[in-house]
């Protein structure tokens, strides 16, 4: 098969929980990497030496051990830069998690003064097929300032229609925020088009791309010039741990907004009557941060990078597209999102006529195949497709044709379980 | 989990329940109408009860969700209808002690008839909730019922 990475096996090995075995010694099939992905040995032995020969806090501890913990925290941060081409290394924020950079945007933007400041009237912008965690803090926003939420809809093949992009985006709007690779549907949306567009307007555009930048090379200087401002990740989902996520921002931007949290790490000076701020990254990472979450994020953006994110894109796509082939043999199977792997990333949500998707993802784990299944935190992409809930496998570098043949004849195994003929 | 595991969560007599569901729709007349949802799946239930001289006369629904959820509903129905409500009560405590027990309580078959089906659940704390959705919606429903029964007596007698 073309695309696939030549030393599929070997990285494979890396991967210590893929050659566990499940209840009853089946071998795991894991396709849940949309959901979370497995980390290799290094990121894991990486966050283990950290622990063990350098812990100490960061920034504010003057010792030998503060000072390499600061160094590994600090480097990583110029990792994560170099991974995704940042202009500058200091617009690489560190939060919690995808949702924590999205909702630190949404509310430092309520909080602004000045040019960034929403205001009754103004229209904020995002899509049908969005996380909750990229409508939720828009709603909030906006009912907070009296502003209006508007969105672009989909289409049939699960693509976003841009026939009123020149209504929807216009001098009243704000802020345009998207996905770039929709968690449900799978589908990549013209992220630079559409900031091109909001640009011309003058709103501030905001990319979520926690499923884009684990599956494809991302160029943050590019992006910048196209007029994205704003771009948030998850550490979890590019082979590195929970409890870091990622904000990058351009400098004039984040310098324009107000603080996040207040606290240690964040401040300049303080008084008992007012505060100066520290300058980026800093002023947005109040409290001790997720140090050792945060070198582990290093390590897991070194391995990718070694790999190859042009490699990982041309593997996820020659298995979507073996995928989406294999499950189109099953009857009654249904993927919802576009039919072209070149238009799409690995997440392939689909219905099963007759089961519904607990009870898939309840006997493909007694196959060993582990899937999602549920409204995915898009509650809305479900609804405008009529469908309550899907099945989602998701695959990524790791991932085998042979786990595909697994999927499909678990899936098989489903609909004789249940009887259908 | 294994395929005895898998037997064990998918009872025949939950399949057949959810294949052929007892008392579904949505009927009148009926004292409270209650929608519930399951946050983490999306699954949902309308139901309705009617109740009359203390006693459960009807419990309608409309439901969306998997087999397990589906098929505790129609039990559920089955179970409660015709009993009066401090003997529903008592039926639905015994269902709720059973999802929530992990698997180390036994069920009573004189009391929970084809609702002891759902004991190989409770093994399984990602499908609890779907069993209980519509047990908990027929409490709420009927705690609503009773007290607003309670609240059009005492607006007579005031």
């Amino acid at each position: 098969m073309d695309g696939l990475l030549p030393e599929l096996e070997v990285i494979r090995k890396d991967f210590p929980i893929l050659e566990r075995e499940l209840a009853g010694g089946k071998p795991l099939v894991y396709l849940d990497s949309a959901n979370t992905s497995q980390k290799p040995q290094v990121v894991i032995d990486t966050m283990v030496d950290h622990l063990e020969r350098h812990n100490a806090n960061v920034a504010r501890a003057m010792h030998q051990l503060g000072a390499e913990s600061s160094e590994a925290f600090e480097s990583a941060r110029d990792k994560i830069a170099a991974f995704v081409n940042a202009p500058s290394r200091d617009e690489i924020i560190f939060t919690k998690n995808a949702s924590e950079a999205l909702n630190l945007v949404a509310n430092t933007l309520a909080w602004a003064r000045g040019p960034l400041e929403i205001g009754e009237g103004d229209e904020v912008v995002i899509t049908e097929m969005e996380h909750h965690s990229n409508i939720v803090p828009w709603q909030l926003l906006t009912e907070r300032k009296g502003a209006t939420l508007r969105w672009f809809g989909l289409h049939d093949d699960g693509t976003l229609d841009l026939s009123d992009i020149d209504s929807l985006i216009n001098e009243k709007t704000k802020v345009v925020s998207l996905t770039w690779v929709s968690n449900m549907l799978g589908t990549i949306n013209p992220v630079a088009e559409i900031a091109r567009k909001a640009k011309a307007v003058g709103a501030i555009v905001v990319v979520d791309a926690s499923q884009a930048v684990p599956q494809m090379p991302v160029d943050l200087v590019e992006l910048a010039e196209a007029g994205v401002d704003l771009l948030a990740f998850t550490g979890h989902k590019v082979v590195g741990p929970t409890g870091i996520g990622v904000l990058w921002g351009r400098t004039e931007i984040l310098d324009q907004l107000p603080p996040f949290l207040g606290g240690g790490e964040m401040i300049e000076t303080v008084a008992m009557e007012r505060s100066t701020y520290a300058g980026i990254p800093h002023k947005f990472e109040a409290g001790t941060p997720p140090i050792v979450e945060a070198v582990g994020l290093g390590a897991a953006v070194d391995y990718l990078g070694h790999v190859g994110m042009a490699a990982i894109r041309d593997h996820e796509h020659a298995i979507t597209a073996y995928a989406l082939e294999a499950m189109a043999t099953v009857s009654g199977l249904t993927v919802l999102g576009p039919l072209d792997a070149s238009l799409r990333g690995g997440a392939i949500s689909f219905e099963l006529d007759g089961v519904h998707p607990h009870d898939v993802a309840q006997v493909l784990d007694s196959r060993g195949v582990a899937v999602r299944a549920g409204h995915h935190c898009a509650k809305p992409a479900h609804k405008r497709f009529g469908v309550q809930a899907s099945t989602r496998a998701s695959s990524y570098l790791y991932t085998t044709p042979g786990e595909i043949d697994a999927l499909v004849e678990a899936l098989e195994y489903t609909r004789s379980y249940f009887k259908l003929s | 989990m294994t395929a005895q595991d898998l037997d064990a969560l998918y009872q025949e007599i939950i399949l057949d329940h959810y294949k052929n569901p007892l008392n579904k729709g949505l009927r009148d007349p009926f004292e409270a109408e209650v929608h519930h949802v399951n946050p983490t799946c999306g699954d949902e239930v309308t139901l309705r009860v009617h109740l009359t001289d203390g006693k459960v006369s009807d419990v309608s629904y409309d439901a969306m969700g998997c087999s397990i959820s589906q098929a505790s509903t129609s039990v559920m129905t089955d179970l409660v209808i015709g009993k009066s409500v401090e003997e529903a009560m008592s039926i639905q405590a015994s269902f709720q002690e059973l999802m929530q027990g992990r698997g180390n309580v036994e069920p009573d078959e004189e009391v929970l008839e084809d609702g002891i089906a759902f004991a190989g659940v409770a093994k399984f704390p990602a499908r609890v909730k779907c069993a209980l959705l519509s047990w908990m919606a027929w409490k709420d429903a009927t705690a609503q019922a009773l007290a607003d029964a309670g609240t059009d007596e005492e607006t007579t007698n005031g």
